[in-house]
């Protein structure tokens, strides 16, 4: 009542006032709504800095890896030529003979196969296809358009086909890293010849024979179908990384995905409330964020230096990613269970069924989809994962594909690695790049068919 | 082999499931009432047919091989017994091949021949002896299961015991992991503590291991400082670029954005967290770096093209994601009254969550970014290409340095051998970045708990 009098009786002063409040507000509010719209602004500009990085991030691998699954490849008419090809029949393993005795005789064949001198039939095919004469001399030259691995390629196929020997073949033989990186402009063809990587002739020979279609851009098979090569950069492929990966994954799949699942559904559905679960939960969010190079050197000093497992093996490393993995499985499928809710288990507690086949019958089935999602994120994590496998010697250079996950095998990710470092930079950083290609593919798909997974199976309660 | 053996095994539990069920189905017959489904007591059965007969099979496996070997080391002539422990292996893996039928190059001593005769012996007589008590074990595990069964017998509780048995190990790996690494990098960190003292690691402003091979009796510095100071210099960096245009993203997507960017952007910014570390290094590599080197030039900087600051500003973006979904849900989260409050007292947008989103949400935050400078603090291969591996004290951020991380990889790849100092600091190092990053996790996580208490 006072107020109101106050206010009655003070009408001047606090109009005036109020008008007074009202001028300073609307000065205020000006830049108030400009200080909005720059916060806003700041904001968009974040969102749009992220997407235009992710832009670039691939932009610049797909430009640079793009081009190398193409590559420099050689049609030629081979000549094979019996007098330079002489060898005898494949030995045959004989009764009574130990497996170690018939790979000496087996080895003395391939010597005897591998001391003849493929590289002869080449230079007589290609200096078949070049103008003029040409001498022994420039034999180097001529070698250097050719990639070193082709050659066992050409003995490869006399060793699946005898009869060949004395016919000509047509074979299409990958040309050098180097003349690949010329043909291609990846250096500069200005550059004087000391710095070149190819001699003056060579680089003359490649710039004919492509003109002539010999040396035509085909599609590379040599980077799926090969594997890791030092002496010929060229034929170098991905297929024993790939192989590796594959394995590990597979050992990943089947450890962690039912060990994950399995914790998961005894920590949310029927672990007691008390000290034990509380560390256990907590043991598992920490595991989550313990850097993955720490559980490289667990892989080294329990499974490599305790349990005397094997360098190199995809079996040591599905091991350590199995363990780098299993936090995050566990993690999706408990909140995956979580998100279930509790009038589906009092509904088939109510009818008698006991808490077992509540769980395994009714809230298992309607966490599936998530438990997929947050499964095959957890695989994907693990297929991208590099450095714990460092650790474990698979960063090892390895000539073949592994046929078992004890044998020695690299992994994709850690074949980047290698190839990235490789001192051809200008060949292999295209060939990184379309390794990484492939890589990213693979994982994309991964995450693409989670999303969709949880997008076609998402219910809300 | 192993694998038929266990396929025989799960294919016996199918059998002992068939004989349980027509077992329980013909005891009901006479119109009793069973406890469980019939189905329960054929899973009863099967357990106890091939689980004990499985358990048999681990520990045997486990333990063959050495008992065998202790047992033909043994037989071996006694002037063999001081050879070193290479020399040792070696000339078991040759008897292991003669053993096999696999055969060696190279002459056979008479008594590596004895040896492995030996040796294919007693495996062929573990190998009976395992299958044979495997069988007995399965054969009664089957009838005295398949004799118990009656009306009374609970099934379906002994089976869900059995499940949930299992259940509960399954989840004891987490902790066998947590065990594993303590005591694996503990254990090693002690073996290096015994060639460098813990002052001298721990305080030590010179890193040069040397190598363990240059056998000149000088055992290298290995002061952890440097190194500690390069993964700190890095990883502020990166938390310099991700923090901003983290939380930024974060605000514009939880309050400004339409729903259409929302489902566009999120997605996308979600794909820079699921691309491979390795990929941020070798963009770094080919990409940043020589922008930035040129950018240097530019201004009259020299900046190299592998450094803190490439490898810190790579690290960054690779964190963007991971600081701006956790940021979200934290703001996204502050409960609706709070926002309703501030803009009925007149608040822009803007001033709203400034001064009441952002302080109420503060805790939750912090957290987040604990948790992202625990990732930049134990990221590996950003650094391993994009650092420049140069471990000296400077402040110089444009020039090369070395992390933790890089460390361990360049002391522990292609050395098995934990016998030296040189390797075995690796360990002392994991060490070292597991307590940092476990403490971070640890307020972290206690932070954002609090944090979600408050407003739930």
């Amino acid at each position: 009542m006072s107020d109101a009098y106050v206010t009655a009786t003070n009408l001047d002063t606090s109009d005036t006032r109020r008008r007074e409040r009202l001028a300073i507000i609307q000065r205020s509010l000006k830049a108030r709504h400009a200080r909005e719209r720059r916060f806003k602004f700041t904001g968009l500009a974040a969102v749009l800095t992220a997407l235009v990085l992710v832009a670039i991030l691939f932009a610049s691998i797909l430009s640079r890896g793009l081009p190398a699954f193409w590559q420099a490849t050689l049609y030629l008419d081979v000549y094979l030529d019996p007098e330079i090809v002489q060898v005898d029949e494949r030995p045959v393993r004989q009764a009574g003979e130990s497996p170690a005795q018939f790979r000496e005789r087996e080895l003395v064949w391939l010597n005897q196969l591998s001391m003849v001198n493929w590289n002869v039939l080449i230079d007589e095919s290609l200096k078949a296809n070049l103008p003029g004469e040409i001498e022994s001399r420039q034999a180097r030259d001529l070698r250097a358009l050719v990639a070193t691995g082709e050659r066992f390629a050409l003995r490869e196929r006399v060793v699946e086909n005898p009869e060949l020997i004395g016919q000509t073949v047509n074979v299409k033989m990958l040309a050098s890293a180097n003349v690949d990186v010329w043909l291609k402009g990846n250096i500069d063809r200005d550059l004087p010849d000391h710095r070149q990587q190819l001699s003056a002739q060579t680089r003359e020979w490649a710039d004919h024979l492509h003109e002539r279609g010999i040396i035509r851009n085909a599609f590379s098979t040599a980077l799926f179908l090969n594997t890791d090569s030092r002496s010929s950069p060229a034929s170098a492929g991905l297929a024993g990384a790939f192989m590796g990966s594959l394995f590990m994954m597979l050992i990943v799949i089947l450890l962690s995905v039912p060990l994950g699942v399995a914790s998961a559904i005894y920590l949310e559905e029927f672990a007691p409330k008390n000290r034990l679960t509380d560390l256990i939960e907590i043991n598992i969010n920490n595991l989550a964020a313990v850097p993955s190079i720490v559980f490289g050197l667990l892989g080294a000093a329990i499974f490599i230096g305790y349990l005397r497992l094997p360098l190199s093996a995809p079996l040591v490393g599905g091991l350590v990613l199995t363990l780098m993995t299993l936090p995050t499985i566990i993690i999706a499928t408990r909140a995956s269970l979580r998100s279930i809710p509790p009038s589906i288990r009092q509904a088939a507690l109510g009818i008698g069924a006991s808490r077992v086949q509540t769980v395994f019958h009714h809230v298992l089935p309607l966490a599936l989809p998530g438990i997929l999602t947050g499964s095959i994120l957890g695989v994907a994590q693990a297929l991208g994962e590099t450095a714990p496998l460092l650790l474990i010697g698979m960063n090892a250079f390895v000539a073949n594909v592994p046929s078992s996950p004890l044998d020695q095998a690299t992994a994709l990710p850690v074949q980047i690695y290698l190839w990235q470092g490789n001192e051809l930079r200008n060949f292999f950083e295209a060939r990184t790049s379309a390794a990484i290609i492939v890589l990213l593919g693979l994982m994309l798909s991964l995450n693409g068919t989670a999303i969709w997974l949880r997008k076609k199976f998402e219910t809300r309660w | 082999m192993n694998l038929v053996l266990i396929a025989t095994v799960l294919i016996v539990m199918a059998l002992a499931y068939q004989v349980g069920l027509s077992r329980s189905r013909a005891v009901a017959n006479g119109g009793v009432r069973l406890h469980s489904r019939p189905g329960y007591y054929g899973v009863l059965v099967a357990l106890w047919c091939g689980l004990p007969a499985l358990l048999l099979f681990g520990v045997w496996f486990l333990l063959q091989d050495a008992i065998v070997d202790t047992l033909v080391i043994r037989q071996l002539p006694v002037e063999l017994a001081n050879v070193s422990e290479r020399d040792m292996q070696v000339l078991m893996r040759r008897i292991g091949a003669l053993a096999s039928g696999q055969g060696v190059s190279g002459e056979v001593q008479a008594y590596e021949m004895a040896a492995a005769q030996q040796m294919a012996r007693l495996e062929s007589m573990g190998r009976l002896a395992m299958l044979a008590s495997m069988a007995v074990v399965a054969v009664v595990g089957l009838v005295v299961t398949q004799r118990r069964i009656s009306p009374q017998l609970r099934a379906r509780n002994h089976v869900e015991h059995v499940i949930t048995a299992l259940l509960a190990m399954s989840s004891g790996v987490a902790i066998l992991t947590t065990v594993g690494i303590v005591l694996s990098l503990v254990g090693e960190a002690l073996h290096f503590f015994r060639y460098i003292s813990p002052a001298e690691f721990f305080f030590g402003t010179v890193w040069n291991p040397r190598f363990s091979t240059s056998g000149t009796g000088q055992q290298g510095e290995f002061g952890l400082l440097p190194l500690l100071w390069g993964t700190l210099m890095v990883s502020v960096i990166a938390l310099l670029v991700a923090i901003p245009l983290g939380l930024m993203t974060a605000i514009y997507m939880a309050e400004y954005a339409p729903p259409w960017l929302r489902n566009v952007a999120k997605p996308i910014i979600e794909v820079l967290a699921g691309i491979p570390t390795i990929v941020y290094g070798f963009f770094a590599l080919i990409v940043i770096g020589p922008f930035l080197s040129m950018l240097g030039d530019l201004i009259g900087i020299n900046i190299r093209a592998t450094s803190a600051l490439t490898a810190g500003l790579v690290m960054g973006i690779m964190i963007i994601p991971f600081v701006s979904s956790l940021s979200d849900d934290i703001i996204t989260q502050v409960p609706k009254s709070l926002r309703d409050g501030a803009l009925g007292l007149g608040a822009t947008k803007s001033e709203m969550i400034r001064q009441v989103v952002l302080p109420a949400a503060l805790p939750g935050i912090v957290g987040a970014f604990l948790l992202a400078a625990s990732r930049a603090i134990g990221e590996t291969m950003i650094v391993v290409l994009a650092a420049g591996n140069n471990p000296v004290l400077h402040a110089n951020p444009f020039e090369a340095v070395s992390t933790i991380t890089v460390t361990i990889v360049n002391q522990l790849t292609g050395d098995m051998d934990f016998s030296s100092p040189q390797s075995l600091v690796a360990f002392a190092l994991g060490l070292t970045l597991f307590v940092i990053t476990l403490g971070l996790n640890v307020i972290a996580l206690v932070v954002v708990r609090k944090y979600r208490q408050q407003y739930e």
